[in-house]
């Protein structure tokens, strides 16, 4: 079409002008888009989360633990089909900055995580070895962790030296599976402090339940509380997603801060890009009256200009949001454990694309109503 | 300066449209890259000034928190009585065993419940921590289920003023006073007696200890002696610097989200910049064909043009700054990653921010005008002058 | 007229091509031709003759690609190009077709932008600035801007600007080519006046046999070759 000629041939007179705006577009598209993959990876843990399984923990705080004796309590609540102990250890290997997660789980951790792939063999050899622990396939890769390697943490709940020996690599299900933990024997948490800090001694983090039907989630969690309101240590319960997003909750500013950001990256572009619009749209005076003076109406004129500022947007736009992936996973490396799972999901390739035809188009509004009113008799006159 | 000012800085109003948008790109990335610094200036501000330079911190070994950490009572007699530690007016040793809880609140702001520190002290709790006042009400009676709370959880937490009650651990806990703790970390933490609280919470250990130790030397030998003695399974920092290394998780991060926010935007607005020099140049060729034939040399068009980025940039900065001076008037709150509790703090301006900031601006304009420039200088007179 | 007096400008078989493309373009060959002190030259030829071109090269905007070229017994194709800018400052008034005034400045500044190369106190510069701007009969106008001008009072303004460093040579290129008869008639009266009465030497480039009467010696181009062979 000769109106797509007309806005190529135009935007590629000033070579290096729409070059650098191009390049502009890709850079905040690309910043945009790893913004809000890190606020999205924030939320991977609720997204990861079963509805099919409730935590119970203290009313108070997570800080507090609650005693074991509630575990067969628990059971017998109507709907409860199984019931995991779980206690947030906490160790750290070689350096603070290595932080990972790892847990003290009951022997039927894994029957209620089916999200997790483990071989038989590797089970059988975990279930025998009271030291042994199971690390996930992402932790495994980073450390270069192998069955039958010797992982020694040090306590900071429970202080000492912990040496746990690999006895399985974990794998996930499906990408969303966070596979970035170490998990060991309850069992074995629980004699070695009954040892060393006999306080700490037959406590439970948290309990994870899972429930027959997802649907009587609620239901069931309010019975669960019920057992144990007045007692020394009230419960809470409720969905794992309600609970990971607690967790999210606690920085909810510094993301509401991001998401802010994100978008300023955008504003800052639009002013560019309307900038060079304007420059150009001025440059050109004569040439839109003369086109006038031809017979083209103002809307021939407006559209030319939208045209091309929508153009360069969506070029520059799209290079940004082919870049966004390589850079995700870059800072992924760079991020090292913060974010287990950073993903560039479908919502922000759209949100990319729509502000990158945004911007073309406010970027254009000013230049074009301006073209279209040029005056021909006035336009003509800024030649010579 | 040979090329005049006046016509550097006319020329950049001539075209006011383009140079307020170019400006205000850079003062966006400004406001940015100055708010993330006024927000981890105002993190460190909040923790180092929790502490006191006098006091010293005892905790177990290995605990990085005081919510980690557990000191029994003989460990903590036994401390109380070395020979380093200050005496307070009455004869004893100025300290208190302190034990710190979470519980959970509504934040006002957010409906959610937030987890509040509450921190049980000895009646020297308060003495030794000059910076804290009452600015409301009257300080707990030792004995008694009064507590007091901070200033930013009176502000930010709904059913906090005094003549309130709190329910949590199997007890309601009446409010009777406020304290502000000069924008510290304790602002956002609610105090009370500590044998009561402990005996509430079935704890039979403390979680640290706060001693006064003016002396450095003294310090020395308190940290030393502990460290040697086998029964003692616990350290001993100086206060500041306890509150300090319990933040480096969340200061870090909050630079390096800075830093790569900053970098990034500030590529864009030079981008913005480069574009409006090389117009800007464009339509003055022939001006400077005839600024050179009249004599000025290469290096005044150069500097002339630098000049005028550097200006842009400044204007962008001083903008930006000013917004960002604006953010003082907010307060920011978050869980802090470590400790794992509620944190408020606020936005501050030191004049080293306000330095680099404006450094920072001009950086920008210089990077972005600077291949325009070299553009103007390299031009020769003959053909400058035949572009009319 | 020949004076005893060695002639101010003196080219001897100076010649200049550009490059157009991969081609290269003679626009002049051979000229050798002298320019007594005090004297008013027009210089005139059809388009494409080279005359802007041995402007240029006389003024020290552009170097010849071979010969000689000495103005006031200097070699100036010899200098490099931060001592060429300096010989110029002081040596050499500009006057343009189309002014060449910067818009963003007054009157006064711009017949004061060339002594914001010297090293003259402000107060220095008022004066002269103000001497040189009645001279033009623009004594009211100082604070005005080029575009609140017309088109006479503009290039009056580019004749002071030439003026203020009492330079001892003047070139204008087409100075009343933009201009109606009667300002074109004022701008011509004043280049005859600096000539007769402060002594500057003038080359004026033009094509409108009205300016080259006001002058007093005619030179020829054609084709990059001087038909007369040298001024008088």
């Amino acid at each position: 079409m000769y109106v797509l000629k007309l806005i190529a041939r135009n935007a590629l007179r000033h070579r290096l002008r729409t070059l650098l705006t191009v390049l502009g577009l890709t850079i905040a598209v690309l910043a945009f888009g790893l913004l809000h993959t890190v606020v999205d990876a924030w939320y991977a843990g609720a997204a990861a989360a079963s509805s099919g399984r409730l935590v119970t923990r203290n009313a108070i705080s997570l800080v507090f633990p609650l005693p074991v004796s509630y575990e067969n309590r628990i059971r017998g609540v109507d709907g409860v089909t199984a019931v995991v102990r779980s206690n947030w250890f906490g160790g750290i290997y070689r350096d603070p900055k290595n932080f990972f997660a790892s847990f003290a789980v009951s022997e039927n951790y894994l029957d209620l995580y089916p999200e997790f792939i483990l071989p038989a063999q590797q089970r059988a050899d975990y279930d025998r070895d009271r030291r042994g622990c199971l690390v996930g396939r992402q932790l495994a890769t980073q450390f270069g962790f192998k069955v039958g390697d010797v992982i020694p943490l040090k306590g900071t709940i429970y202080p000492g030296t912990w040496d746990f020996v690999v006895r399985g690599i974990l794998d996930g299900r499906d990408d969303s599976t966070i596979t970035r933990q170490l998990v060991f024997h309850w069992d074995y948490l629980n004699e070695t402090v009954r040892k060393r800090t006999p306080k700490q001694a037959d406590q439970v983090g948290v309990f994870v339940l899972g429930v027959a039907n997802p649907d009587d989630g609620a239901a069931i969690a309010r019975n669960v509380d019920a057992v144990f309101k007045n007692s020394l240590a009230e419960t809470l319960t409720e969905t794992e997603q309600a609970f990971q997003l607690g967790f999210v909750a606690m920085s909810n500013q510094i993301i509401a801060a991001i998401r802010l950001v994100s978008y300023v990256v955008i504003l800052i572009i639009m002013a560019v890009m309307a900038n060079a619009m304007a420059m150009s749209a001025r440059e050109r005076t004569a040439e839109y009256a003369t086109l006038k003076a031809l017979g083209f109406g103002p809307g021939f004129l407006a559209l030319i200009v939208f045209g091309e500022s929508v153009v360069i947007a969506v070029a520059g736009g799209g290079l940004g949001i082919l870049a966004t992936p390589p850079a995700a996973s870059l800072f992924k490396q760079a991020a090292g454990g913060i974010f287990p799972v950073f993903k560039v999901s479908t919502e922000t390739v759209v949100l990319q694309a729509a502000c990158s035809v945004a911007v073309g188009f406010a970027a254009a509004l000013v230049p074009a109503w301006q073209a279209a009113r040029v005056r021909v008799v006035e336009g003509l006159r800024a030649i010579g | 300066m040979a090329i005049p000012l006046t016509y550097i800085a006319r020329n950049l109003w001539t075209r006011r449209l383009t140079t307020a948008l170019t400006a205000g790109g850079m003062a966006l990335v400004i406001f940015v890259f100055a708010t993330v610094q006024m927000l981890d200036a105002g993190l460190t501000k909040t923790l180092v000034s929790t502490g006191e330079p006098d006091n010293a911190v005892v905790i177990r070994k290995g605990a990085e928190t005081e919510i980690q950490s557990s000191i029994d009572h003989q460990q903590a007699n036994a401390l109380e009585m070395h020979p380093a530690v200050a005496l307070g007016p009455d004869g004893r040793p100025l300290v208190s065993k302190e034990a710190v809880v979470l519980i959970s609140l509504v934040k006002t702001s957010t409906g959610k419940p937030s987890n509040v520190v509450i921190r049980g002290v000895s009646p020297a709790g308060l003495a030794l921590r000059p910076h804290v006042t009452l600015v409301a009400g009257r300080p707990f009676v030792p004995g008694s289920s009064e507590i007091v709370v901070g200033s930013a959880i009176a502000k930010g937490f709904s059913g906090t003023r005094p003549g309130d009650s709190l329910h949590f651990a199997q007890r309601d806990w009446t409010i009777v006073g406020i304290f502000d703790a000069g924008g510290s970390g304790f602002d956002s933490e609610i105090w009370g007696d500590v044998d009561q609280l402990m005996q509430s919470f079935r704890r039979t250990s403390y979680s640290s200890m706060v001693l006064r130790i003016p002396s450095a030397d003294g310090f020395a030998r308190f940290k030393a002696d502990i460290d040697v003695d086998p029964r003692l399974t616990d350290e001993a920092k100086r206060e500041q610097t306890f509150y300090g290394d319990q933040s480096k998780a969340l200061s870090t991060f909050i630079n390096i989200l800075g830093i790569t926010l900053s970098t990034i935007f500030s590529i864009a607005a030079m981008i913005g910049a480069m574009i409006t020099m090389y117009a800007s140049v464009a339509n003055r060729v022939a001006e400077i064909g005839t600024l050179r034939a009249l004599g000025f040399k290469r290096t005044n068009v150069l500097a002339a043009f630098l000049l005028e980025a550097l200006l842009l940039g400044f204007v962008g900065g001083v903008a930006g700054l000013a917004c960002a001076s604006l953010m003082q008037f907010a307060s920011f709150s978050t869980t802090n990653f470590q400790t794992f509790s509620d944190l408020s703090f606020r936005f501050v301006l030191t004049p080293a921010i306000v330095v680099k900031t404006l450094v920072f601006s001009l950086v920008m304009g210089l990077v972005g005008g600077f291949l325009p420039a070299m553009r103007a200088a390299r031009l020769k007179i003959v053909d400058a002058l035949r572009a009319q | 007229m020949n004076d005893a007096r060695p002639p101010l400008v003196e080219l001897s078989h100076v010649a200049k091509s550009y490059r157009r493309g991969n081609q290269i373009v003679p626009v002049l060959t051979d000229i050798t031709l002298d320019i007594g002190e005090g004297d008013f030259v027009a210089l005139m030829g059809p388009s494409g003759s080279g005359k802007s071109t041995l402007l240029n090269l006389v003024a020290g905007i552009d170097r010849p690609d071979s010969g000689e070229l000495r103005v006031g017994g200097l070699d100036i194709s010899q200098l490099a190009e931060a001592q060429l800018a300096e010989w110029r400052a002081a040596n050499v008034g500009f006057i343009f077709q189309f002014y060449n005034l910067m818009p963003v400045l007054t009157a006064f500044e711009n017949v004061e932008l060339p002594l914001m190369l010297t090293h003259l106190s402000r107060r220095e510069r008022r004066e002269r600035v103000e001497l040189v701007l009645d001279m033009v009969n623009l004594g009211d106008r100082t604070s005005h801007y080029p575009s609140e001008l017309s088109g006479g009072q503009q290039q009056r303004v580019a004749i002071a600007r030439a003026l203020i460093a009492d330079p001892v040579l003047i070139v204008a290129d087409e100075p009343t080519g933009d201009l109606d008869r009667a300002s074109a008639t004022d701008v011509l009266a004043m280049l005859q006046r600096m000539n007769a009465e402060l002594g500057k030497t003038i080359i004026m480039v033009t094509h409108d046999a009205h300016a080259a009467g006001a002058a007093r010696s005619l030179v020829h181009l054609e084709k990059g070759e001087l038909i007369d062979g040298h001024a008088g």
